[in-house]
């Protein structure tokens, strides 16, 4: 790739920030060029962020309607799966997928509300708001 | 040298800039592609039992460690790191590590890191980046993150988030610094050794998931894919993309960084050949990045979704890489 085909296509998944690939520079070098941003590259973020995005989306309309605890789009808003929170709980699997049931969510222990608002970086009064 | 005269430079990739940047501040320029180049780090792996967010695991490098660790021998210096039981006991030690003037590099999950763009956070928790000091006043710690343009601040609090997070590659709060300066290497003996690795690594692994071989297993992957379900694998193919092209990997998986260390070989150890190798893996690199395009393209529904043409280009791919990287060790074989 030279450095005038490095692509400069503005990513807003970028943030406002630039990025360096290795390219050929004019003097014929290989060297470090900045970006601002790449369709492809943007395409395929963006595909994960809105994946989470959907997720957390559908489960907010699970809890809504009473089906889910709110605790499971929470996870997904902290961009996680059962695996990742289960691990971040230090609980099995099976345990999360339970306390996702709104019955069993209601009697949570104080203990556990807070392992689960530490593991998604939130506090413990937001886990149960559907927002 | 004192941590306050640290000097940020931006580089492609996490943890060979991190290496490169404490070789520069011990007074031993390394520049990042040779950091990358000599330890080795370039590869292939596809390893589909181990799963991020459900998808497999991709790699177009070796695991994460390889170029802290596989610097030491043509450096000829030693790396002392440490993992930590508790956020408390790894703050301790980091904050008496910079009283003490030393720069230290930390494994990070980039979720935590709140000066990370929000699309870029994601949970990958095995991200590099340096401490150099920290603000009297406010207790921020001073970072030097060489995926970045300019060093950052970070609250005490998030720091430690991001360095004990758990899951796959769990951090544990690791933090490594050099024991020794670094030494100038034995370019002649150092560089032949370290291509030579790297070309065994992608023709010969005795794993078929490894180097060129696994390239073809993800061409055999996305040939599987389900054509009833687009989604999904709309999904699986912007994965395998995401980790080719996003955060640090120099573009082209890799490919672009690969070729600017066998240029800057070619002139240390005065083999003309390796030149000559870095523009044909350039074409190679060059051959990622319209995978990406064609696959991109296919997500955002530009062109109708064929994993079978995608499937192909991986197999060319795999061939070239093959051709390339028996010549890359027949170059070296002649001198």
């Amino acid at each position: 790739m030279n450095a005038a085909d490095v692509p400069q296509e503005n990513s807003a998944t970028y943030g406002g920030h630039l990025k360096a690939v290795y390219a050929r520079t004019r003097n014929g070098q290989l060297a470090l060029v900045q970006t601002c941003g790449w369709e492809a590259e943007e395409t395929v973020t963006r595909q994960a962020v809105q994946m989470f995005d959907a997720l957390a989306a559908a489960a907010q309309e699970r809890a809504r309607a009473g089906q889910s605890a709110p605790l499971e789009a929470h996870m997904y808003r902290a961009r996680m799966d059962i695996a990742l929170l289960a691990q971040a709980t230090g609980l099995w699997r099976w345990q999360v997928r339970r306390h996702f049931r709104p019955a069993v969510f209601a009697r949570l222990s104080e203990g556990l509300r807070e392992r689960y608002a530490q593991a998604l970086g939130i506090h413990p009064g937001q886990l149960g708001a559907i927002d | 040298m004192t941590a306050s005269s640290f000097d940020h430079q931006q580089a492609s990739h996490c943890e060979s800039g991190v290496m490169s940047a404490i070789a520069r501040h011990h007074g031993m320029p390394l520049s990042e592609p040779m950091a990358f180049g000599l330890s080795s780090a370039l590869a292939f792996a596809f390893l589909p039992f181990i799963k991020l967010s459900g998808m497999p695991l991709v790699s177009y490098r070796m695991p994460p460690g390889a170029i802290i660790r596989g610097l030491q021998k043509p450096l000829r210096f030693s790396m002392v790191s440490e993992k930590f039981r508790s956020p408390e006991a790894g703050a301790a030690k980091l904050d008496k590590l910079l009283a003490d003037g030393h720069v230290v590099g930390l494994q990070v999950s980039v979720f935590w890191l709140p000066f990370m763009p929000p699309d870029f956070r994601f949970h990958f928790n095995a991200h590099n980046l340096l401490a150099y000091g920290r603000d009297e006043s406010s207790g921020d710690y001073l970072l030097s993150d060489p995926v970045l343009e300019a060093p950052v601040r970070c609250a005490p609090a998030d720091l430690a988030r991001a360095r004990f997070a758990r899951g796959l590659l769990a951090p544990k709060g690791l933090l490594y610094y050099p024991k020794s300066a670094p030494q100038e290497p034995d370019w002649e003996r150092a560089i032949p050794a370290a291509i030579k690795k790297t070309a065994r690594v992608m023709l010969h692994a005795p794993l078929p998931f490894i180097g060129t071989k696994g390239i073809i297993r993800v061409a055999r992957a996305f040939e599987r894919l389900p054509t009833a379900d687009p989604q999904a694998a709309k999904l699986y193919v912007g994965h395998l993309v995401r980790m080719q092209e996003e955060i640090g990997t120099g573009g082209g998986g890799f490919r672009f960084m690969y070729a600017a260390f066998l240029e800057e070989a070619a002139v240390r150890i005065r083999h003309p050949a390796l030149a000559e190798l870095a523009e044909q893996l350039v074409g190679i690199g060059d051959f990622w990045r319209e995978f990406a395009l064609a696959a991109a393209r296919m997500i955002r529904d530009r062109d109708p979704l064929d994993t079978r043409r995608l499937a192909a280009l991986l197999h060319t791919q795999a061939a070239r890489e093959k051709t390339f990287f028996a010549a890359l060790q027949k170059a070296l074989r002649r001198s």
